[in-house]
């Protein structure tokens, strides 16, 4: 199978280690993957915050660099989210525009074939235990698009389970928003942190060593909060969790 | 109700004083939290919530696209059944109408049964200004009116006050307006319940014109009705002699048969109750039972240019249960007079900027006042995806376009204020399409990481004042993997 590694202009920039950790863990699993540096960014942040005209380019380079592949594998739900579910919204508006079927023919063939990480190893791979080690008390924030954009579910949990060495325990309130939100982060700063600050107060109540996510957009959000409230913990991808091994353990 | 929405500062000013405030921030996760638990328990009884889901959004959209119809209808049927039918285009004509239709009755006073629509018009200052007292009846809004307050919640208004608030005000209002409350008033809820039937009683005894809202109108006979909990709406809709109701127009359903869904997802979604406890309902006038005379001002101010817009229209579909301001985390922390209207929290969000536009600075920045984290689309008993609609109205406000003002298409210019954002935005774009420029950039901020400072200067404070940068590696992943898995640069 010819799987892309759509890494994100996120975590190319600033977290190569979850990049790494994805090309690791799956390969570990029989996966050879490609990373097509013509790659940059699906547009989300432009989308969302309503420049939906600047990012329509980015999102037929985004189709033009990864179409010809079977399968797009993200470690990024929000991302993963943007084109599974906005693309196709992009196509519809500007058909309703009258601007014909141009955007949504350009985009429909990324669509059904990129996947979040986890649904990826569960789903396309039909894995759960993914023969991982990491000996440290984890507890799981699931982020809002992963969670009621894809639907991940509970597969991110059924993977960390299954690694060997690793507690698993409850945050409260894991549902609720830490409060990123791409731009609302600068645009309304009092209540971003505010959610933050009691996302990171439920998560320290856990006594967990690491706050693990499925998204870094988020963890940079929470984690800056955690390192400026002194809490002790750390944040770390899930795919950093999933690729460490006895061998090679992660932090 | 003296407190006005009237010259609002944009959302996050208006929400950091709320944020800071640590009475109101318990006051509202208590209020919000413990609501939001009950809703779920109520919910998950119903093995069908989605299919009443999905049906609650079909009538609802059916209904708005033969509205014109269905509006016909409706005044026909509540003619022939006694009423008689007022077309308001918007609040100055609505507030006119009621204001003309209490002094034909010689009358100076009026109780209210809990409404939306007459809040949304300012029917009380209206009414205040010709001299003719308002009395709100249910007891949230009696809290926010003697306290001289703006409601902060579309169900329970005085949310953002706790126990201890209410019977100081109680204690201290109530002489201004009607009977006292009694002597030695503490905080226990039984008590204070007891103090405002006292002073509603005397006035539902006396009072000759009562005005509504409604929850629902039935266009096949014309029937209007009332949900809610404590009865006191049901005192105003039968003992005075003239009955008045104010209810936006997107509040119709066809059928009787209709209500059937909606009488078992609202109560679920609002207070989180099997049924609420009073459903009033009634059509035109009764000989000999409750009001002799019923008037009905169909309310537009806005709706017909709402629903003009296609994406944006859906919010025309909301039943007011609250259960999106009950499950936001912004609404939460911002309590609901940063929303700077009777409609706060996310449908707030995305109806204001759409029944006011998006000229003033609080209503251009309702749309961004959501981190779209969806729970709000989650939980909404007719579907309305919310966080399309946010988005759909930030490119309003950021790209300008078309929409429907006073049934005019009008053009819109993209707003002030957002030009350094709109130049970053198409830089990103720009570098985005150039996989080259991208690298470069990032190259660069790896090479001067050392040099990177922890706090950021002007508006990148934002981000700084209360989260530390994440350190920049020593590489971007793309250099890695063309270090490491070779091949050729494409990107060159």
């Amino acid at each position: 199978m010819r799987v892309a590694l759509f890494l994100t202009c996120v975590n190319d920039t600033l977290y190569p280690d979850t990049g790494r950790a994805v090309v690791k863990l799956l390969n570990r699993l029989g996966v050879e993957v490609d990373f097509p540096v013509a790659q940059t960014c699906c547009g989300q942040a432009h989308y969302n915050t309503g420049y939906r005209y600047e990012a329509e380019p980015l999102a037929r380079h985004f189709s033009d660099v990864f179409r010809d592949y079977e399968a797009i594998v993200t470690p990024s739900g929000s991302c993963g989210a943007m084109v599974r579910e906005l693309y196709p919204r992009m196509g519809e508006r500007a058909r309703a525009e009258g601007r014909g079927d141009t955007l949504a023919t350009a985009l429909a063939p990324v669509v059904p074939k990129t996947y979040e990480l986890t649904e990826f190893l569960v789903d396309v791979l039909g894995v759960t235990d993914v023969g991982a080690y990491y000996p440290h008390t984890v507890t799981y924030h699931p982020t809002c698009h992963g969670l009621r954009g894809l639907g991940l579910g509970e597969r991110p949990l059924r993977l960390l389970r299954a690694v060997k060495g690793l507690e698993l325990v409850e945050l409260p309130g894991a549902e609720e928003c830490c409060g990123f939100g791409g731009t609302f982060a600068l645009k309304n700063a009092d209540v971003s942190a505010a959610m933050g600050a009691d996302k990171v107060r439920n998560a320290a109540s856990t006594g967990a060593e690491v706050l693990c996510a499925a998204d870094n957009s988020c963890l940079m959000h929470i984690g800056g909060t955690m390192t400026r409230l002194r809490t002790g913990m750390r944040p770390v991808h899930i795919a950093q969790i999933l690729a460490s091994t006895e061998e090679e353990p992660a932090a | 109700m003296s407190g006005t929405f009237v010259g609002m500062p944009a959302f996050p000013e208006a929400a950091r004083e709320a944020v800071h405030d640590q009475t109101l921030r318990g006051n509202l996760r208590h209020a919000t939290h413990t609501i939001r638990a009950k809703r779920r328990t109520a919910v998950a009884e119903v093995s069908d919530w989605a299919e009443l889901r999905e049906a609650g959004k079909r009538i609802k959209d059916h209904t708005l696209r033969h509205l014109d119809r269905y509006l016909v209808q409706l005044e026909e049927s509540v003619t022939a059944a006694g009423g008689t039918v007022h077309w308001a285009a918007d609040a100055g004509e609505a507030n006119r109408i009621v204001t003309r239709l209490v002094k034909e009755t010689g009358e100076s006073e009026v109780v209210k049964v809990k409404s939306m629509a007459t809040q949304e018009i300012g029917l009380n200052e209206a009414l205040e200004e010709e001299g003719i007292r308002a009395y709100e009846t249910d007891l949230a809004e009696l809290i926010v009116q003697l306290g001289k307050d703006r409601p902060s919640h579309i169900l329970v208004p005085a949310i953002h006050r706790n126990r201890g608030e209410i019977r100081e005000i109680f204690a201290r209002e109530m002489s201004e307006w009607g009977r006292p409350a009694p002597e030695g008033l503490t905080d226990t809820p039984a008590e204070l319940a007891e103090a405002a039937r006292l002073h509603l009683r005397e006035k539902f005894l006396r009072a000759k014109v009562g005005v509504s809202g409604a929850n629902f109108m039935v266009a096949e006979t014309g029937t209007l009705v009332v949900v809610e909990s404590e009865g006191n709406g049901r005192m105003c809709l039968t003992l005075p002699e003239t009955l008045i109701s104010v209810v936006g127009i997107e509040k119709i359903v066809p059928t009787w048969r209709d209500l059937e869904v909606f009488l078992q997802t609202l109560p679920r979604s609002s207070t989180a109750e099997r049924m609420n406890p009073y459903t009033s309902t009634w059509t035109g006038t009764t000989d000999e039972d409750g009001p002799r005379n019923f008037h009905l001002v169909l309310l537009d101010n806005g709706r017909t240019d709402t629903l003009a817009d296609e994406v944006g229209r859906q919010a025309l579909r909301c039943i007011r249960c609250s259960a999106c301001l009950n499950v936001c985390p912004v609404y939460e922390r911002a309590g609901g007079h940063a929303y700077g209207s009777v409609y706060p929290g996310p449908i707030g969000a995305i109806l204001s900027p759409q029944l006011r536009g998006t000229a003033s600075e609080i209503d251009a920045s309702l749309p961004y006042a959501s981190s779209l984290c969806g729970a709000c689309y989650e939980v909404c008993p007719v579907a309305i995806d919310i966080p399309e609609v946010l988005v759909h109205l930030r490119e309003r406000v950021v790209q300008g376009g078309q929409v429907t003002r006073e049934g005019n298409k009008v053009v819109l210019r993209p707003a002030k204020g957002h030009a350094a954002e709109r130049a970053a935005m198409r830089a990103a774009r720009w570098a985005f399409t150039r996989p080259g420029a991208l690298r470069t950039g990032q190259r660069l901020a790896s090479r001067t990481r050392r040099f990177h400072p922890r706090t950021l200067p002007g508006p990148g404070r934002a981000w700084t004042g209360t989260r530390d940068l994440p350190p920049v590696p020593a590489e971007p992943f793309r250099d890695w993997w063309h270090r490491t898995h070779g091949g050729k640069d494409e990107t060159k």
